[in-house]
Protein backbone atom coordinates (compact mmCIF):
# COMPACT_ATOMS: atom_id res chain seq x y z
CA UNK A 1 0.00 0.00 0.00
CA UNK A 2 2.76 2.78 1.15
CA UNK A 3 4.70 1.95 -1.96
CA UNK A 4 1.86 2.71 -4.32
CA UNK A 5 1.31 5.84 -2.45
CA UNK A 6 5.08 6.48 -2.98
CA UNK A 7 4.25 5.92 -6.07
CA UNK A 8 1.28 8.15 -7.10
CA UNK A 9 3.38 10.50 -4.88
CA UNK A 10 6.17 10.76 -7.35
CA UNK A 11 4.39 10.71 -10.62
CA UNK A 12 1.90 13.39 -8.82
CA UNK A 13 5.03 15.53 -8.67
CA UNK A 14 6.44 15.44 -12.14
CA UNK A 15 2.86 15.65 -13.27
CA UNK A 16 2.33 18.74 -11.23
CA UNK A 17 5.44 20.54 -12.36
CA UNK A 18 4.74 19.31 -15.78
CA UNK A 19 1.28 21.32 -15.56
CA UNK A 20 3.11 24.20 -13.84
CA UNK A 21 5.07 25.13 -17.27
CA UNK A 22 1.30 25.61 -18.80
CA UNK A 23 -0.49 28.92 -18.35
CA UNK A 24 -3.40 27.42 -18.64
CA UNK A 25 -2.99 24.61 -15.97
CA UNK A 26 -0.35 26.09 -13.79
CA UNK A 27 -2.55 26.52 -10.91
CA UNK A 28 -3.37 22.85 -10.89
CA UNK A 29 -0.22 21.85 -11.05
CA UNK A 30 0.51 23.46 -7.84
CA UNK A 31 -2.16 22.15 -6.24
CA UNK A 32 -1.10 18.41 -7.72
CA UNK A 33 2.50 19.32 -6.43
CA UNK A 34 1.29 19.87 -3.25
CA UNK A 35 -1.13 17.08 -2.38
CA UNK A 36 1.73 14.76 -3.99
CA UNK A 37 3.73 15.66 -1.17
CA UNK A 38 0.88 15.90 1.53
CA UNK A 39 0.41 12.34 0.46
CA UNK A 40 4.40 11.11 0.41
CA UNK A 41 4.77 12.37 3.93
CA UNK A 42 1.64 10.80 5.46
CA UNK A 43 3.15 7.80 3.82
CA UNK A 44 6.21 8.51 4.77
CA UNK A 45 5.63 8.57 8.87
CA UNK A 46 3.09 5.67 8.66
CA UNK A 47 5.85 3.49 7.19
CA UNK A 48 8.26 4.85 9.44
CA UNK A 49 6.42 4.49 12.38
CA UNK A 50 6.82 5.91 15.64
CA UNK A 51 9.10 5.60 18.55
CA UNK A 52 7.00 6.71 20.67
CA UNK A 53 3.65 8.71 20.94
CA UNK A 54 5.26 11.99 21.91
CA UNK A 55 7.38 11.88 18.80
CA UNK A 56 3.97 11.68 16.59
CA UNK A 57 2.48 14.82 18.61
CA UNK A 58 5.33 16.44 18.54
CA UNK A 59 5.76 16.02 14.70
CA UNK A 60 2.39 17.17 14.13
CA UNK A 61 2.58 20.28 16.32
CA UNK A 62 6.46 21.44 14.55
CA UNK A 63 4.46 20.61 10.90
CA UNK A 64 1.51 23.20 11.98
CA UNK A 65 4.33 25.40 13.31
CA UNK A 66 6.09 25.54 10.06
CA UNK A 67 2.84 25.61 7.93
CA UNK A 68 1.63 28.50 9.78
CA UNK A 69 4.65 30.41 9.33
CA UNK A 70 4.84 29.80 6.17
CA UNK A 71 0.82 30.74 5.03
CA UNK A 72 1.44 34.40 7.48
CA UNK A 73 5.08 34.96 5.10
CA UNK A 74 3.70 34.25 2.12
CA UNK A 75 -0.15 36.50 2.51
CA UNK A 76 1.86 39.03 3.95
CA UNK A 77 4.19 40.08 1.42
CA UNK A 78 3.94 42.39 -1.08
CA UNK A 79 4.26 41.30 -5.02
CA UNK A 80 7.20 43.50 -5.54
CA UNK A 81 9.44 41.54 -3.04
CA UNK A 82 8.51 38.51 -4.13
CA UNK A 83 11.93 37.36 -4.93
CA UNK A 84 13.09 38.27 -1.54
CA UNK A 85 10.76 35.86 -0.26
CA UNK A 86 11.57 32.93 -2.52
CA UNK A 87 14.92 33.49 -1.42
CA UNK A 88 14.36 33.38 1.97
CA UNK A 89 12.45 30.27 1.51
CA UNK A 90 15.32 28.87 -0.50
CA UNK A 91 17.44 29.78 2.26
CA UNK A 92 15.89 28.08 5.00
CA UNK A 93 15.55 24.86 2.57
CA UNK A 94 19.39 24.87 2.77
CA UNK A 95 19.58 25.22 6.39
CA UNK A 96 17.41 21.93 7.03
CA UNK A 97 19.79 20.27 4.77
CA UNK A 98 22.44 21.31 6.87
CA UNK A 99 21.24 20.64 10.12
CA UNK A 100 19.81 17.43 9.39
CA UNK A 101 23.27 15.88 8.05
CA UNK A 102 24.93 17.56 10.98
CA UNK A 103 22.07 15.78 13.02
CA UNK A 104 22.91 12.39 11.25
CA UNK A 105 26.55 12.43 12.08
CA UNK A 106 26.68 13.55 15.55
CA UNK A 107 23.57 12.07 16.47
CA UNK A 108 23.27 8.38 15.12
CA UNK A 109 26.40 7.68 13.98
CA UNK A 110 25.89 4.77 12.18
CA UNK A 111 28.21 5.25 9.40
CA UNK A 112 30.66 2.06 9.45
CA UNK A 113 32.70 2.86 7.72
CA UNK A 114 30.66 3.24 4.40
CA UNK A 115 32.25 5.56 2.23
CA UNK A 116 30.08 6.39 -0.23
CA UNK A 117 27.32 7.07 2.66
CA UNK A 118 29.74 10.04 4.35
CA UNK A 119 30.40 11.38 0.20
CA UNK A 120 26.45 11.94 0.03
CA UNK A 121 26.07 13.39 3.53
CA UNK A 122 29.46 15.64 3.16
CA UNK A 123 27.52 16.36 -0.13
CA UNK A 124 24.35 17.20 1.67
CA UNK A 125 26.15 19.78 3.76
CA UNK A 126 27.88 21.47 1.46
CA UNK A 127 25.30 22.16 -1.28
CA UNK A 128 22.69 22.81 1.28
CA UNK A 129 25.04 24.92 3.31
CA UNK A 130 25.77 26.99 -0.24
CA UNK A 131 21.98 27.29 -1.04
CA UNK A 132 21.58 28.65 2.56
CA UNK A 133 24.02 31.66 3.11
CA UNK A 134 24.26 32.11 -0.42
CA UNK A 135 20.37 32.71 -0.32
CA UNK A 136 20.12 34.84 2.88
CA UNK A 137 23.02 37.33 0.72
CA UNK A 138 20.61 37.52 -2.21
CA UNK A 139 18.11 38.20 0.21
CA UNK A 140 19.55 41.14 1.12
CA UNK A 141 21.05 42.36 -1.52
CA UNK A 142 17.41 42.48 -3.16
CA UNK A 143 15.94 43.87 -0.03
CA UNK A 144 18.51 46.63 -0.34
CA UNK A 145 20.37 45.63 2.68
CA UNK A 146 23.97 47.43 3.66
CA UNK A 147 26.38 44.85 2.52
CA UNK A 148 29.86 45.04 1.47
CA UNK A 149 30.52 46.23 -1.76
CA UNK A 150 31.63 43.72 -4.27
CA UNK A 151 35.50 44.02 -4.24
CA UNK A 152 38.47 41.46 -5.90
CA UNK A 153 39.08 40.28 -2.48
CA UNK A 154 35.68 38.97 -2.20
CA UNK A 155 36.30 37.21 -5.15
CA UNK A 156 39.52 35.86 -4.15
CA UNK A 157 38.00 34.69 -0.52
CA UNK A 158 35.33 32.60 -2.35
CA UNK A 159 37.99 30.72 -4.26
CA UNK A 160 40.09 30.08 -1.53
CA UNK A 161 36.99 28.42 0.19
CA UNK A 162 35.68 26.39 -2.44
CA UNK A 163 39.30 24.98 -3.25
CA UNK A 164 39.22 24.17 0.55
CA UNK A 165 35.53 22.81 0.32
CA UNK A 166 36.75 20.83 -2.54
CA UNK A 167 40.01 19.52 -0.78
CA UNK A 168 38.39 17.97 2.22
CA UNK A 169 36.13 16.09 0.16
CA UNK A 170 38.69 15.23 -1.94
CA UNK A 171 41.15 14.27 0.91
CA UNK A 172 38.00 12.13 2.70
CA UNK A 173 37.53 10.26 -0.65
CA UNK A 174 41.60 8.92 -0.56
CA UNK A 175 42.65 8.90 3.09
CA UNK A 176 42.14 5.88 4.91
CA UNK A 177 38.70 4.75 6.62
CA UNK A 178 38.62 5.93 10.16
CA UNK A 179 35.06 7.05 10.46
CA UNK A 180 35.92 8.19 14.15
CA UNK A 181 37.15 11.66 13.05
CA UNK A 182 34.02 11.72 10.41
CA UNK A 183 31.68 14.00 12.53
CA UNK A 184 34.27 16.63 13.26
CA UNK A 185 35.36 16.18 9.28
CA UNK A 186 31.73 17.58 8.22
CA UNK A 187 31.11 20.22 11.02
CA UNK A 188 34.48 22.03 8.98
CA UNK A 189 33.85 21.28 6.25
CA UNK A 190 29.89 22.57 6.80
CA UNK A 191 31.41 25.69 8.18
CA UNK A 192 33.82 26.47 5.51
CA UNK A 193 30.51 25.92 2.68
CA UNK A 194 28.20 28.51 4.90
CA UNK A 195 31.06 31.15 4.37
CA UNK A 196 31.71 30.36 1.08
CA UNK A 197 28.12 30.65 0.15
CA UNK A 198 28.40 33.93 1.31
CA UNK A 199 31.45 35.10 -0.02
CA UNK A 200 30.05 33.31 -3.73
CA UNK A 201 26.75 35.87 -3.74
CA UNK A 202 28.11 39.05 -2.28
CA UNK A 203 30.25 40.10 -5.51
CA UNK A 204 27.65 39.51 -7.79
CA UNK A 205 25.78 42.67 -9.07
CA UNK A 206 22.03 43.34 -8.83
CA UNK A 207 21.30 42.43 -12.30
CA UNK A 208 22.74 39.58 -12.61
CA UNK A 209 20.61 37.94 -9.50
CA UNK A 210 17.82 36.30 -11.99
CA UNK A 211 20.88 33.94 -12.88
CA UNK A 212 22.39 33.60 -9.45
CA UNK A 213 18.25 33.02 -8.10
CA UNK A 214 17.95 30.11 -10.48
CA UNK A 215 21.11 28.48 -9.62
CA UNK A 216 20.67 28.77 -5.63
CA UNK A 217 17.42 26.82 -6.10
CA UNK A 218 19.06 24.34 -7.74
CA UNK A 219 21.51 23.79 -5.17
CA UNK A 220 18.75 23.29 -2.84
CA UNK A 221 17.72 20.39 -5.12
CA UNK A 222 20.95 19.14 -5.60
CA UNK A 223 21.17 19.05 -1.30
CA UNK A 224 17.62 17.41 -1.62
CA UNK A 225 18.77 14.89 -4.14
CA UNK A 226 21.94 14.00 -2.25
CA UNK A 227 19.80 13.76 1.23
CA UNK A 228 17.08 11.25 -0.88
CA UNK A 229 20.21 9.31 -1.14
CA UNK A 230 20.88 9.44 2.61
CA UNK A 231 17.70 8.56 3.42
CA UNK A 232 16.98 5.96 0.83
CA UNK A 233 14.20 7.47 -0.13
CA UNK A 234 12.71 8.30 -3.44
CA UNK A 235 10.49 10.54 -3.45
CA UNK A 236 13.41 13.20 -2.06
CA UNK A 237 15.39 11.82 -5.00
CA UNK A 238 13.35 12.46 -7.86
CA UNK A 239 11.72 15.84 -6.29
CA UNK A 240 15.58 17.25 -6.24
CA UNK A 241 16.30 16.30 -9.33
CA UNK A 242 12.95 18.03 -10.72
CA UNK A 243 14.07 21.68 -8.81
CA UNK A 244 17.30 20.74 -9.92
CA UNK A 245 16.97 20.42 -13.12
CA UNK A 246 14.43 23.79 -13.12
CA UNK A 247 16.91 25.73 -11.77
CA UNK A 248 20.17 24.69 -13.96
CA UNK A 249 17.75 25.28 -17.08
CA UNK A 250 16.43 28.83 -15.59
CA UNK A 251 20.39 29.91 -15.41
CA UNK A 252 21.66 28.87 -18.86
CA UNK A 253 18.03 30.62 -20.42
CA UNK A 254 19.30 33.76 -18.10
CA UNK A 255 22.49 33.37 -19.49
CA UNK A 256 21.54 32.97 -23.02
CA UNK A 257 19.58 36.08 -22.41
CA UNK A 258 22.20 38.30 -21.33
CA UNK A 259 24.84 36.68 -23.70
CA UNK A 260 26.72 36.18 -21.03
CA UNK A 261 28.41 32.52 -19.30
CA UNK A 262 27.55 31.41 -16.09
CA UNK A 263 31.21 31.40 -15.25
CA UNK A 264 31.28 35.35 -16.09
CA UNK A 265 27.96 36.12 -13.82
CA UNK A 266 29.30 34.35 -10.96
CA UNK A 267 32.98 36.43 -11.29
CA UNK A 268 30.86 39.57 -11.82
CA UNK A 269 32.93 40.68 -14.63
CA UNK A 270 31.96 42.44 -17.99
CA UNK A 271 34.07 41.91 -20.91
CA UNK A 272 36.13 44.99 -21.88
CA UNK A 273 33.82 47.73 -19.72
CA UNK A 274 37.28 49.59 -20.85
CA UNK A 275 38.17 53.51 -19.76
CA UNK A 276 37.30 54.13 -23.15
CA UNK A 277 33.44 53.77 -22.28
CA UNK A 278 33.37 55.78 -19.07
CA UNK A 279 32.52 59.45 -19.49
CA UNK A 280 31.67 60.81 -23.45
CA UNK A 281 29.05 63.43 -22.33
CA UNK A 282 25.76 62.41 -23.85
CA UNK A 283 23.17 65.14 -24.84
CA UNK A 284 19.63 64.18 -23.89
CA UNK A 285 17.15 65.19 -25.22
CA UNK A 286 13.79 65.87 -23.09
CA UNK A 287 10.02 65.56 -22.96
CA UNK A 288 7.66 66.75 -21.60
CA UNK A 289 4.83 64.46 -19.78
CA UNK A 290 2.27 66.79 -21.68
CA UNK A 291 3.74 66.57 -25.07
CA UNK A 292 4.42 62.79 -24.08
CA UNK A 293 0.52 62.72 -23.51
CA UNK A 294 -0.04 63.95 -27.17
CA UNK A 295 2.26 61.92 -28.71
CA UNK A 296 0.52 58.59 -27.47
CA UNK A 297 -2.80 60.23 -28.02
CA UNK A 298 -2.11 59.79 -31.64
CA UNK A 299 -0.31 56.69 -31.62
CA UNK A 300 -2.38 53.54 -32.99
CA UNK A 301 0.58 51.09 -31.41
CA UNK A 302 1.93 51.89 -28.32
CA UNK A 303 4.28 49.43 -25.93
CA UNK A 304 6.30 49.43 -22.75
CA UNK A 305 9.36 47.93 -21.73
CA UNK A 306 9.03 47.87 -17.86
CA UNK A 307 12.58 46.80 -16.45
CA UNK A 308 13.72 46.93 -13.03
CA UNK A 309 13.43 50.54 -12.30
CA UNK A 310 9.29 50.04 -12.40
CA UNK A 311 9.47 48.04 -9.81
CA UNK A 312 11.26 49.91 -7.63
CA UNK A 313 9.09 53.07 -8.55
CA UNK A 314 6.08 50.87 -7.97
CA UNK A 315 4.28 51.65 -11.30
CA UNK A 316 3.28 48.93 -12.48
CA UNK A 317 -0.86 49.78 -11.71
CA UNK A 318 -0.10 52.97 -13.28
CA UNK A 319 1.31 51.06 -16.48
CA UNK A 320 -2.26 49.58 -16.06
CA UNK A 321 -4.31 52.82 -15.37
CA UNK A 322 -2.71 54.21 -18.68
CA UNK A 323 -3.63 50.73 -20.87
CA UNK A 324 -7.11 51.15 -20.04
CA UNK A 325 -7.26 54.80 -20.91
CA UNK A 326 -5.05 54.29 -24.03
CA UNK A 327 -7.90 51.50 -24.75
CA UNK A 328 -10.92 53.81 -24.22
CA UNK A 329 -9.13 56.26 -27.23
CA UNK A 330 -8.81 53.22 -29.69
CA UNK A 331 -5.28 52.73 -28.60
CA UNK A 332 -3.24 49.34 -28.47
CA UNK A 333 -1.02 49.12 -25.79
CA UNK A 334 1.68 45.89 -25.26
CA UNK A 335 4.42 45.43 -22.56
CA UNK A 336 7.45 43.72 -24.02
CA UNK A 337 9.50 42.03 -21.76
CA UNK A 338 12.92 41.31 -21.86
CA UNK A 339 14.09 37.86 -20.03
CA UNK A 340 16.45 39.21 -17.84
CA UNK A 341 14.07 41.89 -16.88
CA UNK A 342 13.72 42.36 -13.25
CA UNK A 343 15.33 40.54 -10.09
CA UNK A 344 14.29 37.22 -11.30
CA UNK A 345 12.96 35.47 -14.29
CA UNK A 346 9.64 36.04 -14.86
CA UNK A 347 9.76 39.10 -12.56
CA UNK A 348 7.71 41.64 -14.36
CA UNK A 349 4.85 39.26 -15.38
CA UNK A 350 3.92 38.26 -12.25
CA UNK A 351 4.38 42.29 -11.44
CA UNK A 352 1.99 43.08 -14.70
CA UNK A 353 0.04 40.10 -13.63
CA UNK A 354 -0.78 41.71 -10.16
CA UNK A 355 -2.17 45.09 -11.57
CA UNK A 356 -4.50 43.17 -14.33
CA UNK A 357 -2.58 43.69 -17.08
CA UNK A 358 -4.25 41.10 -19.34
CA UNK A 359 -2.07 38.32 -20.31
CA UNK A 360 -2.71 38.64 -24.09
CA UNK A 361 -0.89 41.70 -24.12
CA UNK A 362 2.73 41.04 -22.48
CA UNK A 363 4.79 39.99 -25.34
CA UNK A 364 7.91 38.06 -24.82
CA UNK A 365 10.84 39.90 -26.62
CA UNK A 366 11.25 37.09 -29.46
CA UNK A 367 7.35 37.27 -30.27
CA UNK A 368 7.59 41.25 -31.53
CA UNK A 369 11.58 42.00 -32.06
CA UNK A 370 11.36 41.68 -35.70
CA UNK A 371 8.11 44.16 -35.68
CA UNK A 372 9.27 46.97 -33.71
CA UNK A 373 8.66 49.32 -36.54
CA UNK A 374 5.08 48.95 -36.36
CA UNK A 375 5.01 50.47 -32.82
CA UNK A 376 4.23 54.45 -33.52
CA UNK A 377 5.40 54.73 -29.55
CA UNK A 378 7.65 52.77 -27.27
CA UNK A 379 7.91 53.95 -23.19
CA UNK A 380 10.68 52.37 -21.95
CA UNK A 381 10.38 52.30 -17.90
CA UNK A 382 13.37 51.55 -16.00
CA UNK A 383 15.05 49.87 -17.94
CA UNK A 384 18.08 50.75 -20.04
CA UNK A 385 20.93 47.56 -20.92
CA UNK A 386 18.09 45.49 -22.60
CA UNK A 387 17.24 48.43 -25.09
CA UNK A 388 20.66 49.41 -25.95
CA UNK A 389 21.76 49.29 -29.29
CA UNK A 390 25.07 49.18 -29.23
CA UNK A 391 24.61 45.61 -27.89
CA UNK A 392 24.02 45.07 -31.43
CA UNK A 393 26.07 47.35 -33.16
CA UNK A 394 29.48 48.10 -30.96
CA UNK A 395 31.80 45.40 -30.77
CA UNK A 396 33.30 47.35 -28.11
CA UNK A 397 30.57 47.83 -25.39
CA UNK A 398 30.80 45.59 -22.77
CA UNK A 399 27.20 44.17 -23.59
CA UNK A 400 27.81 43.82 -27.04
CA UNK A 401 25.95 40.59 -28.32
CA UNK A 402 23.15 40.53 -25.61
CA UNK A 403 20.09 40.04 -27.36
CA UNK A 404 17.71 43.55 -26.76
CA UNK A 405 14.76 44.79 -27.23
CA UNK A 406 14.53 46.69 -30.61
CA UNK A 407 13.14 49.70 -29.37
CA UNK A 408 15.15 52.04 -31.30
CA UNK A 409 12.82 50.90 -34.29
CA UNK A 410 9.89 52.39 -33.33
CA UNK A 411 8.87 55.52 -34.55
CA UNK A 412 9.14 57.24 -31.25
CA UNK A 413 10.89 55.98 -28.20
CA UNK A 414 10.29 57.75 -24.62
CA UNK A 415 12.57 56.99 -22.08
CA UNK A 416 11.30 57.65 -18.53
CA UNK A 417 14.43 58.14 -16.02
CA UNK A 418 15.28 59.49 -12.72
CA UNK A 419 18.89 60.64 -13.66
CA UNK A 420 21.24 60.61 -16.05
CA UNK A 421 22.56 57.39 -14.57
CA UNK A 422 24.48 54.57 -16.88
CA UNK A 423 22.76 50.70 -16.35
CA UNK A 424 23.78 47.79 -14.54
CA UNK A 425 26.70 47.22 -16.92
CA UNK A 426 27.92 50.96 -17.15
CA UNK A 427 27.99 50.63 -20.80
CA UNK A 428 27.35 53.88 -22.63
CA UNK A 429 23.06 53.62 -23.94
CA UNK A 430 23.81 54.76 -27.72
CA UNK A 431 19.31 55.06 -27.54
CA UNK A 432 19.82 58.27 -26.33
CA UNK A 433 22.23 59.36 -29.12
CA UNK A 434 18.93 58.25 -31.74
CA UNK A 435 17.11 60.79 -33.09
CA UNK A 436 13.82 59.32 -32.58
CA UNK A 437 14.59 59.01 -28.34
CA UNK A 438 13.24 61.25 -26.12
CA UNK A 439 14.14 61.37 -22.35
CA UNK A 440 10.60 62.20 -19.96
CA UNK A 441 12.93 63.07 -16.30
CA UNK A 442 11.17 62.19 -13.06
CA UNK A 443 9.91 59.09 -11.27
CA UNK A 444 8.20 56.67 -13.22
CA UNK A 445 4.97 56.72 -11.47
CA UNK A 446 4.81 60.11 -10.53
CA UNK A 447 5.57 60.88 -14.50
CA UNK A 448 3.08 58.29 -15.51
CA UNK A 449 0.35 59.84 -13.40
CA UNK A 450 1.22 63.28 -15.27
CA UNK A 451 0.66 61.49 -18.32
CA UNK A 452 -2.47 60.28 -17.29
CA UNK A 453 -3.90 63.24 -15.87
CA UNK A 454 -3.03 65.14 -19.24
CA UNK A 455 -4.17 62.26 -21.58
CA UNK A 456 -7.96 62.77 -19.67
CA UNK A 457 -7.85 65.99 -20.88
CA UNK A 458 -7.64 65.56 -24.23
CA UNK B 1 2.87 -6.91 5.07
CA UNK B 2 5.70 -5.85 3.96
CA UNK B 3 5.74 -2.27 4.98
CA UNK B 4 9.25 -1.38 3.61
CA UNK B 5 9.82 1.78 0.54
CA UNK B 6 13.24 2.45 1.18
CA UNK B 7 15.58 1.87 -2.09
CA UNK B 8 19.11 0.60 -2.15
CA UNK B 9 21.77 2.67 -3.20
CA UNK B 10 21.86 1.17 -6.78
CA UNK B 11 18.34 1.55 -6.76
CA UNK B 12 18.97 5.08 -6.03
CA UNK B 13 21.60 5.56 -8.85
CA UNK B 14 18.95 4.54 -11.52
CA UNK B 15 15.95 6.79 -9.83
CA UNK B 16 19.01 9.48 -10.45
CA UNK B 17 19.56 8.90 -14.16
CA UNK B 18 16.10 8.16 -15.41
CA UNK B 19 14.65 11.19 -13.36
CA UNK B 20 17.43 13.36 -14.29
CA UNK B 21 16.09 12.60 -17.89
CA UNK B 22 12.54 13.22 -16.48
CA UNK B 23 13.58 16.05 -15.42
CA UNK B 24 14.82 18.34 -18.21
CA UNK B 25 12.45 16.65 -20.40
CA UNK B 26 9.92 18.11 -17.97
CA UNK B 27 11.14 21.45 -17.62
CA UNK B 28 12.27 22.46 -20.93
CA UNK B 29 10.33 25.08 -23.16
CA UNK B 30 8.34 27.10 -19.85
CA UNK B 31 7.01 30.58 -21.42
CA UNK B 32 8.61 33.25 -19.53
CA UNK B 33 5.73 34.05 -18.00
CA UNK B 34 5.71 31.33 -15.63
CA UNK B 35 9.39 31.49 -14.71
CA UNK B 36 8.48 32.96 -11.52
CA UNK B 37 5.81 30.45 -10.05
CA UNK B 38 8.09 27.80 -11.60
CA UNK B 39 11.09 28.47 -9.86
CA UNK B 40 8.67 29.56 -6.23
CA UNK B 41 6.88 26.06 -7.09
CA UNK B 42 9.98 24.08 -7.27
CA UNK B 43 11.54 25.93 -4.49
CA UNK B 44 8.54 24.52 -2.79
CA UNK B 45 9.22 21.00 -3.77
CA UNK B 46 12.99 21.04 -2.39
CA UNK B 47 11.56 22.12 0.56
CA UNK B 48 10.67 17.83 1.18
CA UNK B 49 14.25 17.40 2.75
CA UNK B 50 12.26 18.06 5.40
CA UNK B 51 11.55 14.27 4.82
CA UNK B 52 14.45 13.38 6.60
CA UNK B 53 14.07 15.45 9.71
CA UNK B 54 10.38 13.75 9.53
CA UNK B 55 12.30 10.24 9.77
CA UNK B 56 15.15 11.29 12.62
CA UNK B 57 12.30 12.54 14.45
CA UNK B 58 9.82 9.47 14.50
CA UNK B 59 13.04 7.24 14.78
CA UNK B 60 15.19 8.90 17.56
CA UNK B 61 13.69 7.94 21.08
CA UNK B 62 12.42 11.06 22.99
CA UNK B 63 14.97 11.14 25.47
CA UNK B 64 17.42 11.79 22.85
CA UNK B 65 17.02 15.71 23.63
CA UNK B 66 19.76 16.77 21.24
CA UNK B 67 18.76 14.76 18.20
CA UNK B 68 15.55 15.70 18.59
CA UNK B 69 16.01 19.37 18.95
CA UNK B 70 18.16 18.99 16.17
CA UNK B 71 15.49 17.65 14.22
CA UNK B 72 12.67 19.74 15.04
CA UNK B 73 14.68 22.54 14.53
CA UNK B 74 15.18 20.87 10.23
CA UNK B 75 11.26 19.67 10.52
CA UNK B 76 10.08 22.87 11.00
CA UNK B 77 12.52 24.60 8.50
CA UNK B 78 12.17 22.89 5.93
CA UNK B 79 8.28 22.60 6.61
CA UNK B 80 8.20 26.31 6.10
CA UNK B 81 9.92 25.95 2.72
CA UNK B 82 7.14 23.34 1.62
CA UNK B 83 4.28 24.98 2.56
CA UNK B 84 5.18 28.40 2.63
CA UNK B 85 6.55 27.53 -1.37
CA UNK B 86 3.25 26.08 -2.25
CA UNK B 87 0.73 29.11 -0.54
CA UNK B 88 3.24 31.93 -2.70
CA UNK B 89 3.30 29.60 -5.25
CA UNK B 90 -0.98 29.80 -5.57
CA UNK B 91 -1.17 33.40 -4.07
CA UNK B 92 1.10 34.32 -7.35
CA UNK B 93 -0.88 31.66 -10.17
CA UNK B 94 -4.19 33.10 -8.70
CA UNK B 95 -3.02 36.55 -10.53
CA UNK B 96 -2.71 35.39 -13.63
CA UNK B 97 -6.02 34.19 -13.92
CA UNK B 98 -7.94 35.70 -16.83
CA UNK B 99 -9.58 38.38 -15.07
CA UNK B 100 -11.50 41.25 -17.77
CA UNK B 101 -14.73 41.01 -17.93
CA UNK B 102 -16.52 42.16 -21.08
CA UNK B 103 -19.07 43.98 -19.28
CA UNK B 104 -17.20 46.83 -17.99
CA UNK B 105 -15.06 47.33 -21.34
CA UNK B 106 -18.58 49.03 -22.92
CA UNK B 107 -18.51 51.31 -19.86
CA UNK B 108 -18.01 55.20 -21.32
Amino acid sequence: MLMFAYLAATIGLVQGLKFMGEPARAKLGNLVAAVSVLVALVALVLATGWASLANLVLLLVLLGIGTVIGQIWSNRVAMTAMPQLVSIFNGLGGACAVVLGLNQVFGQGDLAGDKLAGTVLLLTNIFGAVAFTGSMVAYMKLDGRKLPRPSQSQKIAARVLLALTLAALAYYLVAPVDMGAFPQLMLAVSIVALLYGIYFALPIGGADMPVVISLLNAMSGVATLFAGLVFHDPVMIIGGILVGATGVILTLQMCVAMNRSLSGVLAGTFKGSGAAQADAEQELRSITAVETASLLAFSKQVAIVPGYGMAVAQAQRECFALQEMLRQQGVDLHFIIHPVAGRMPGHMNVLLAEANIPYASVKEMSEVNNTMEHYDTVLVIGANDVVNPAAENDPDSPIHGMPIIRAYKAKQVIVLKRSTAKGYSGAVNTLFDRQNCKVLFGDAKGSLEEVINELKRI
Amino acid sequence: MDMSYSITPIDGLFVLALSLLVGFEVIKNIPAVLHTPLMSGSNAISGIILFGGITQLLVTPITDIWTIAAASVAVVLGTINLAGGFFVTHRMLSMFVVKRKPAKETKG
